[in-house]
């Protein structure tokens, strides 16, 4: 399988109030082919800024650094800012958290699917590309595209919005996928039907996906691997199926952590946090 | 099946919007100043669109020997110093009050929009170096200013308003940045960025059209502002020039008669005046309905 994704000692820093820089993501080397890779970890822990970091859009005062960081064979930390762009969108695009927030308020549905796409190809008609994206918008199983394309956001429930969110970085076929806690924002049972429509379009496309949450058991349903956060590194990579035989102590103080319904009646336990893991 | 529904919900929907601006035009309503301002910036509106109809004399025809006549059923406002019925003349300045402003309105809000969208988003340098050109426009007195670029330029209508234009514009430019540095780090704006938009299109087509309701608020306000301030320049001559009948210079000529035939000045006088309040009891109206920051108190 070719490499999508190859990252070797990525270290992003920021500055501190006392005037040094604390590292927020130390030293952090994995690789991607076109597989369905889950990050998780616990709030703080470096997997967002690792996706952005990818994408070239961490925030300007943060310091980055990586011995590798390339995107099918580019090599991206020496990518002039145009390259990186055009890679956006195109070649990788990103879901964010909340769909109430990451849809432009005043734009309509069809506007704004159709601005990803004219962004790439500034030569399509307007005619085909409101078709393209009300065909996308079928493709997240949204009925009535025709009609939803002529929506405000604030007229979208939830799920709805998150799908159209997913139409948008679809549009234009990117060979990666970065989720970024996708569903946190959704209820429970909206949640497992946007998983279950992201997970068809990957696996349909064979785009490479990388799905960030602190959702240990969704991560296990729906990657091939996960990656283990904690403090800015990784602690542990293991094939999901596998994940009850996690070795490192603070995985299976998560995975402890997690009610099952036939366990037994006693409180959970508390996660201890030992210093030697950072 | 299928397609009736898709067809009734886009009715409903449709009765929705209408609903929407129903309720708009209705909290609009409850508030009966800004109706006034409404009717007299309408009223305005009207009188410079249908001038010649509505006038009753040629408002250039000198007609001596109604010299600085009284208010009367021939003159309505009376005649000015060269017999010329002040009505008519007022009727026609109202074209030339809306040149100056429109023409200050369609300048100086977008070059204030631009640069304080710019400023906000970008950022760092730009910001510094954008804001600080702001400043100094900002900290110079309107007036004083204007009146410095006519002197220059030299006097008449559209080198007012281009000297309005050249005050005006800060104002727009500070809000739009305030406006601009949150929008910038909203979620919508990420989003973009990674479905690869370049800073300019997140600046013009996502940053500014967040920053319009705000701009259009304050522009009402404006409006009142430039209408003095054009009278002002006219006033000291150097906005029009005689014989075009704009208010200011109206006043100005009126002056020497103040004591005798006072309808000679205050009735321009009386115009601005009202024109300005209608213009800000409308622009104020329309803050409590459009303003995002005080929209959610009501």
């Amino acid at each position: 399988m070719s490499k999508l994704v190859d990252i070797e000692n990525l270290r992003i820093a920021f500055r501190t109030d006392e005037g040094g820089w604390k590292e927020a993501v130390r030293g952090v080397s994995f690789s991607l082919g076109r597989e369905k890779l889950g990050i998780v970890g616990e709030s703080g822990s470096g997997k967002s800024l690792t996706g952005r970091a990818l994408l070239g859009v961490l925030p300007s005062y943060a310091k980055m650094s990586a011995d590798k960081l390339s995107f099918d064979g580019i090599d991206l930390t020496s990518a002039s800012p145009r390259l990186r762009r055009s890679l956006r969108g195109g070649r990788m695009g990103m879901i964010l958290q909340d769909p109430k927030f990451s849809l432009n308020p005043v734009m309509r549905v069809d506007e704004q699917i159709i601005e990803a796409i004219r962004i790439g190809d500034r030569r399509m008609s307007r005619r085909d590309a409101t078709k393209r994206a009300i065909e996308t918008l079928e493709q997240v199983h949204i009925r009535e595209p025709a009609r939803v394309a002529s929506l405000y956001p604030n007229e979208l429930s939830g799920g709805m919005g998150q799908r159209v969110m997913i139409a948008m970085m679809l549009v234009r076929e990117p060979d990666l996928l970065i989720a970024d806690e996708p569903t946190s924002a959704l209820d429970v049972t909206v949640r497992t039907q946007v998983m279950s429509i992201l997970d068809e379009l990957v696996t349909r496309r064979g785009m490479g996906l990388i799905f960030i949450s602190h959702d240990l058991k969704l991560v296990s349903k729906f990657c091939d691997r996960v990656i283990v956060m904690y403090a800015g590194r990784i602690v542990e990579t293991i094939a999901a199926d596998r994940l009850h035989e996690a070795t490192h102590p603070y995985t299976q103080g998560l995975l402890s952590c997690m009610p099952t319904v036939d366990g037994p009646l006693e409180p959970l336990p508390i996660l201890q946090r030992e210093a030697s893991w950072a | 099946m299928s397609l009736d529904t898709s067809l009734d919900s886009k009715h409903a929907l449709r009765a929705a919007r209408l609903t929407e601006l129903r309720r708009f035009a209705r909290r609009f309503l409850r508030n009966p100043l800004g109706v006034l301002g409404l009717v007299i910036v309408l009223l305005l509106l009207f009188t410079a669109a249908f001038a010649p109809l509505l006038a009753t004399h040629d408002p250039y025809l000198p007609t001596l020997a109604a010299r600085l006549s009284a208010p009367s059923a021939e003159y309505w406002f009376g005649a000015d110093e060269l017999g010329r019925d002040i009505y008519s003349r007022l009727v026609y300045g109202s074209r030339l009050t809306l040149l100056i402003v429109g023409l200050v309105i369609v300048t100086s809000a977008p070059i204030g929009l631009v640069i304080g969208a710019i400023s906000g988003t970008a950022g760092g340098w730009v910001d510094a170096i954008f804001m600080r050109i702001t400043d100094v426009f900002l900290s110079i007195p309107k007036l004083l200013l204007a009146l410095a670029f006519v002197a220059a330029l030299g006097p008449g209508i559209f080198n007012a308003a281009l000297a309005i234009t050249l005050t005006a514009w800060p104002p727009y430019a500070r809000l739009a940045r305030a406006e601009a540095l949150v929008i910038r780090n909203a979620d919508f704006v990420n989003a973009i960025r990674l479905a690869g938009a370049s800073e300019a299109r997140i600046v013009f087509f996502h940053i500014i059209p967040m920053c319009l309701s705000s701009v259009i608020v304050r522009m009402t306000f404006d409006m009142a502002g430039i209408i003095l301030t054009a009278a002002g320049l006219g006033f000291i001559g150097l906005g029009a020039q005689p014989p075009l009948p704009e208010w200011g210079a109206m006043i100005s000529t009126g002056r020497k008669f103040i004591f005798d035939q006072w309808w000679v000045a205050t009735i321009p006088g009386a115009a601005i005046f009202i024109v300005s309040l209608g213009f800000n009891l409308l622009g104020d109206a329309l803050r409590d309905l459009l303003d995002p920051h005080l929209r959610q108190r009501n």
